[in-house]
């Protein structure tokens, strides 16, 4: 959410029962602002599995690939060692360094991918800019509506929050 | 004893020890936890300096190694490894409890883990650092460290894929990796209340920095459960094969104690259990010196004493298996290690303390007034990490101190540098650990206020 209002909720499950009641509205691009991960706030929101497991998977498989590539060219292909007369394309020899650099794009794509999703890093976000917003990472729940919204009109929008249970609205941006 | 019996209109009975006493609120919760950012105290101060001195020693002993050689160690043939490996896979072994604890735990759904995997994980990444110094110096130009890495070099040959060494690279490289993304990743939300939180500006935009931003929007959150998750999965089989490919160090090898099929299995669950012991040693001074009981409670200690009974049987277990293949193989040179060397050889006395401290010590925990016992599970963990400590040391001096040919055989005495470097790297786990709980949110805050809210739903 970059700018719109924000409805301030002292719990969770308010804050989500409002997120439902706004949708039933016809809000579309809504957000929740919440210290820890609310469960049931994806479905109240409306968003699409996420789809980070692919970018893992495929990063993973590139890993593993990379990590097999490397010990079988140099040792097998480019410069090939006699050790003790065992093969130069040992495949089980090869399959720990394969397994750990599989696991280790993978991981790194799993926190890029977070990252990039959540637009992240960017130290300064619109929503910081409201009043008592510093509370959402610590005791307060909000409910964002993005001023890019079709349904939305600054004045009935804040009469919607407040309706749907908000303490407080204020505007950011 | 705090026991809670079943109420009625719950469906489930309480569990015998709560995992939260209380129900805390958000705001008064969020304080507790932080306060120890921006309060000093002087214990703090004076352990610093304390664990700092014992960090100079280290730089002083390593630099002295570097400088003279590894000439300076007792190492020597037939005893090659001695101190160092040792030391490198206790400690990589003590890591994989954090690891267990923030991935293993979290993949079962276990709620008891919430509130103490941050000190776990920061235990790992501590103990995986203080072990890599070790294959380094061992290294004895440890300057030349990148030639394990395969580059187009100039000497025209590439490293040997099909040793050991470059195995051990990758797996504690990408463990130490992976750590630490998972440590950041889970630690994120907990930096941005620490932004929202602490006094001072400055204090503010350096919390501010490190937490990148993060808003806490639904929409992020949503990413963020699945690639918490999906780091979890990654590094569940990621802390198994790393202990597995430090066993193969040994176990490709033709010496006799160390030429076994057992290893890979026996080294990770020998790993879990000196880890847990760590955490023990950790958890229980830290919980009494923040005043955390509500929320590291006795639940926590009597699960971690019920699972350093669980793998200190299976450690056991592998001990008598070892003796049982030594014996039905038939091969001389195995039996004479495990039936003489061991038990009556040079380093006996080292054998019967292992097997009191990793095999009699966690007896102790078939009691459940002992589990929760903090005193007693306190000094038992010291015992297990003692017990642990002298575990690798027989496998590894008392294995390489007599191999096949007696001629061959010699004792192995440490110098006063490796002692200097084994006490060094126990000041720097308590030097970085110092500085973690003082700078770092130690006790992941917003997991904490989920599992209340869970916690509350389900009573309602």
């Amino acid at each position: 959410m970059h700018t719109g209002l924000l409805g301030e909720f002292a719990s969770p499950e308010a804050m989500l029962q409002a997120v439902r009641r706004l949708r039933g509205l016809g809000y579309e691009r809504l957000d929740t602002f919440s210290p820890h991960p609310v469960p049931g706030a994806s479905r109240a929101l409306g968003l699409p599995r996420s789809r980070l497991p692919r970018a893992v998977l495929v990063w993973g498989l590139v890993g593993a690939a990379s990590g097999y590539l490397i010990q079988w060219w140099p040792n097998a292909v480019d410069y090939p060692l006699n050790v003790g007369g065992r093969p130069a394309h040992a495949v089980p020899a090869f399959v720990p360094i394969t397994f750990e650099l599989g696991i280790l794009f993978a991981a790194f794509a799993a926190l890029v991918t977070l990252l990039l999703r959540a637009g992240l890093p960017a130290l300064w976000r619109p929503v910081f800019e409201a009043e008592g917003f510093e509370r959402a990472s610590i005791d307060r729940y909000f409910v964002g509506i993005d001023d890019a919204d079709p349904r939305f009109d600054h004045e009935r929008s804040a009469r919607d929050l407040l309706e749907a249970g908000a303490a407080r609205v204020v505007r950011t941006g | 004893m705090a026991q809670t019996a079943a109420r009625p209109g719950t469906a489930r009975p309480e569990p015998f020890h709560p995992v939260l006493v209380g129900r805390p609120r958000e705001g008064p919760i969020t304080d507790q936890l932080l306060r120890h950012l921006w309060t000093r105290s002087r214990a703090w101060l004076v352990l610093l300096a304390l664990s700092g001195g014992g960090v100079l020693l280290l730089l002083f002993a390593v630099s002295y190694t570097v400088a003279v050689g590894i000439g300076v160690w007792g190492n020597s043939i037939p005893v090659a490894w001695a101190f160092a490996i040792t030391n490198f896979v206790w400690w990589i072994g003590i890591g994989h409890a954090g690891t267990f604890i923030s991935a293993f735990l979290l993949l079962l759904q276990q709620s008891w883990r919430t509130s103490i995997n941050r000190v776990a994980e920061a235990m790992t990444l501590f103990a995986v650092l203080n072990a890599a110094l070790f294959p380094l110096i061992h290294l004895g130009r440890p300057w030349f460290f990148y030639w394990l890495a395969p580059y187009p070099a100039t000497m025209g040959v590439w490293p040997n894929f099909k040793s050991a060494l470059p195995w051990d690279a990758a797996a504690v490289g990408t463990y130490f990796t992976v750590s630490l993304l998972f440590w950041y990743t889970g630690l994120i939300p907990d930096l941005a209340a620490a932004r929202d939180r602490v006094p001072g500006r400055l204090r503010r935009r350096l919390y501010g920095v490190f937490a990148l931003g993060w808003q806490g929007s639904g929409r992020d959150w949503h990413h963020y459960r699945v690639a918490y998750g999906l780091l979890a999965g990654l590094a569940t089989p990621l802390v198994v094969s790393v202990h597995n490919i430090v066993s193969l160090d040994f176990a490709i090898t033709q010496l006799p104690g160390w030429h076994s099929t057992i290893f890979p299995p026996y080294f990770v669950v020998g790993a879990i259990y000196s880890g847990f012991a760590m955490v023990v040693t950790l958890l229980v001074p830290i919980r009494s010196l923040f005043g955390l009981q509500h929320v590291i409670t006795a639940r926590h200690l009597d699960n971690v004493a019920k699972l350093l009974l669980a793998t200190g049987l299976i450690v056991a277990y592998s001990y008598l298996t070892e003796v049982f293949v030594a014996w039905y193989s038939g091969n001389p040179f195995e039996m004479y290690t495990f039936l003489v060397n061991f038990p009556r050889g040079p380093y006996a006395p080292m054998y019967w303390l292992m097997i009191v401290c990793n095999v009699l010590v966690p007896q102790l925990f078939w009691a459940g007034s002992l589990r929760t016992n903090a005193a007693v599970l306190f000094v038992a963990s010291l015992l297990i990490n003692v017990g642990m400590w002298t575990e690798r040391f027989m496998i590894i001096v008392g294995s390489l101190s007599r191999d096949f040919l007696p001629s061959a055989w010699a004792v192995y005495r440490p110098t006063w540098v490796d002692l200097s470097i084994l006490s060094g790297t126990l000041a720097l786990f308590v030097f970085l650990f110092v500085l973690f709980l003082r700078f770092v949110p130690f006790v992941p805050i917003s997991e904490l206020k989920e599992l209340t809210h869970e916690l509350e739903r389900k009573e309602r």
